[in-house]
């Protein structure tokens, strides 16, 4: 039996047993209900509300959706991974997994699928209902839903391996939201989901496109909406081969840079810090 | 199994362990006991390969534990302190997880992982077994720890405070479960604690531990003859 395949097997059956425990836990289930409730309720205020650039109109509903879909990517596959693993340094979930063989590649696996599926609830509670509710959100077709396959893929692959990265550099669970938190919600901002990226400064964009985030927006807004959106878009393109470029070289980086990183943070896992880590949180909860 | 010469730790200029020499042969039981803050923590978790010491010698199984590979790593058993893990999952559950690690170093002469319902039922928590593990007493969680330690069937055991908050009816279970392991599996077993009547139970040798030191070694009579010896002299 090959090890390192038997602990990948195990850390996907983590990942899968960890999502259907997600999917009973009332506290999930509210998670859930509150993002689509949320969501929902924004399109139907917004419902008879256009945005126009370069004389060209579209709804707010639907350029918001796509965008409201990328964000969610962003924000669940990167806060979500950094809280686990920063949660799980300090538990003892993670050197709980360095004490057996193998123990780390079948943890890493297991968070990757757990933190993937994850996407497909929080996908469903927004997308089922907005497209009973509101109509001409899919401009495509079969085409299009094939678009926001691979952009969920690609930005999964892209977005996944930053959340790990932060998750293992805090220095605890409360810092997450100041590492972690914030400089995504900076880079959501700027990157074009919420509004068109042109009402920006020229230097603000250009950071924006740096990070993957802007083109998960890009890829989800060319899934929905029709060519004539294109006024919204910064070079009156899709630009459907740099999205790919972008993506691939944030999923290669990642690649390369995560193991190392993880590697690195699980050889400073010890019992004492554990126990550590838990004086700390008692002391922050008096 | 375990051998150490001249092993230090420090922490800046805190020096936590000042030339620990230290050796437990197959099969034996081996108790470092000593008040909190004399490093026995340390040393455990440089044993186990989770801490790089400042100097000194280390061999366990025959390999330095900081640079032993996955193969060694199955042969170890693990009980920490304060493990808050997993608290959605079920005693059966976590067990079948972890075991399953250890099943490509399963070996005729020593199946791993160990078979699930036989250990839960070995750490007595049959009745608990398909509860959540956030509903656990204590005690029972403790119980847990020790059958995740050992469901690898290991060669070597390490027990760090193994029975803190556990009431007298599971340190006596827990008693047992340790003398089982030792004399039907073979197992070595290094554990800390600074009670002196545990240790005196359960060890074959004793180890005390102060200040990063071991001043005194043997079994609890020979600790015992030692004391009254000095308290002659005096």
């Amino acid at each position: 039996m090959n090890a390192t395949r038997n602990a990948i097997g195990l850390g996907l059956r983590r990942g899968w047993t960890e999502f259907v425990l997600s999917l009973r836990s009332p506290q999930d289930q509210g998670f859930y209900l509150f993002m689509g409730g949320g969501t929902l309720l924004y399109l139907w205020f917004n419902r008879n509300s256009d945005i126009t650039a370069d004389g060209e109109t579209i709804p707010v509903v639907a350029y918001s959706l796509p965008s409201i879909l990328a964000a969610l990517l962003a924000f669940g596959v990167v806060i979500g991974p950094a809280y686990a693993l920063a949660m799980e340094r300090e538990d003892g979930t993670l050197l709980r997994h360095k004490a057996v063989p193998h123990g780390m590649q079948g943890y890493v696996t297991g968070q990757l699928l757990y933190h993937s599926l994850g996407l497909v609830p929080m996908l469903l509670v927004i997308l089922v209902p907005s497209f009973l509710l509101f109509d001409d959100l899919m401009a495509r077709g079969a085409s299009g839903w094939l678009t926001v396959a691979w952009v969920l893929a690609l930005g999964l692959l892209a977005t996944l391996p930053i959340g790990m990265v932060i998750g293992s550099l805090v220095p605890g669970v409360q810092k997450v939201g100041t590492w972690g938190m914030l400089p995504i919600i900076v880079l959501t901002a700027i990157s074009g989901i919420f509004f068109p990226i042109q009402a920006l400064w020229g230097w603000v964009q250009a950071v924006a496109q740096v990070f993957p985030i802007y083109w998960i927006g890009v890829g989800m807004r060319s899934a929905f909406l029709p060519d004539t959106a294109l006024a919204f878009e910064l070079t009156g393109s899709w630009r459907t081969g740099t999205t790919v470029l972008v993506l691939s070289a944030w999923a290669v980086a990642g690649l390369l840079v995560t193991p190392r990183v993880l590697r690195r943070m699980a050889r400073r896992q010890s019992g004492s810090q554990v126990a550590e880590a838990r004086e700390q949180a008692l002391q922050w909860v008096h | 199994m375990i051998r150490t010469r001249g092993l230090r730790m420090s922490y800046g200029a805190q020096e936590v362990l000042s030339g620990v020499d230290l050796e437990v042969h197959p099969g034996e039981v081996v108790c470092l006991l000593g008040p909190n803050g004399a490093g026995k923590t340390t040393t455990i978790e440089i044993l186990e390969g989770f801490r790089l010491p400042s100097a000194g010698e280390v061999r366990v199984l025959g390999e330095d534990p900081a640079a032993a590979g996955e193969a060694w790593r199955a042969r170890v058993g693990v009980v920490l302190q304060s493990w808050r893990d997993h608290a959605r999952w079920t005693p059966r559950q976590l067990l079948t997880q972890l075991g399953g690690y250890f099943q490509p170093w399963s070996t005729p002469e020593r199946p791993r992982p160990y078979a699930v319902d036989e250990l839960i039922e070995t750490v007595g928590l049959t009745e608990h077994a398909d509860k959540k593990i956030v509903r656990l007493s204590g005690g029972q969680r403790r119980r847990l720890d020790v059958a995740v330690g050992i469901i690898g069937r290991p060669e070597l055991l390490f027990l760090d405070e193994p029975t803190a908050g556990f009431d007298p009816q599971a340190r006596r279970d827990f008693h047992e479960l340790v003398h089982r392991l030792s004399d039907l599996e073979g197992t070595s077993i290094l554990l800390t604690t600074h009670d002196l009547a545990e240790a005196e139970k359960l060890a074959d040798r004793i180890l005390i531990l102060t200040n990063g030191r071991i001043v005194a070694s043997g079994s609890a009579e020979e600790l015992t003859r030692q004391v009254a010896g000095t308290a002659e002299v005096r």
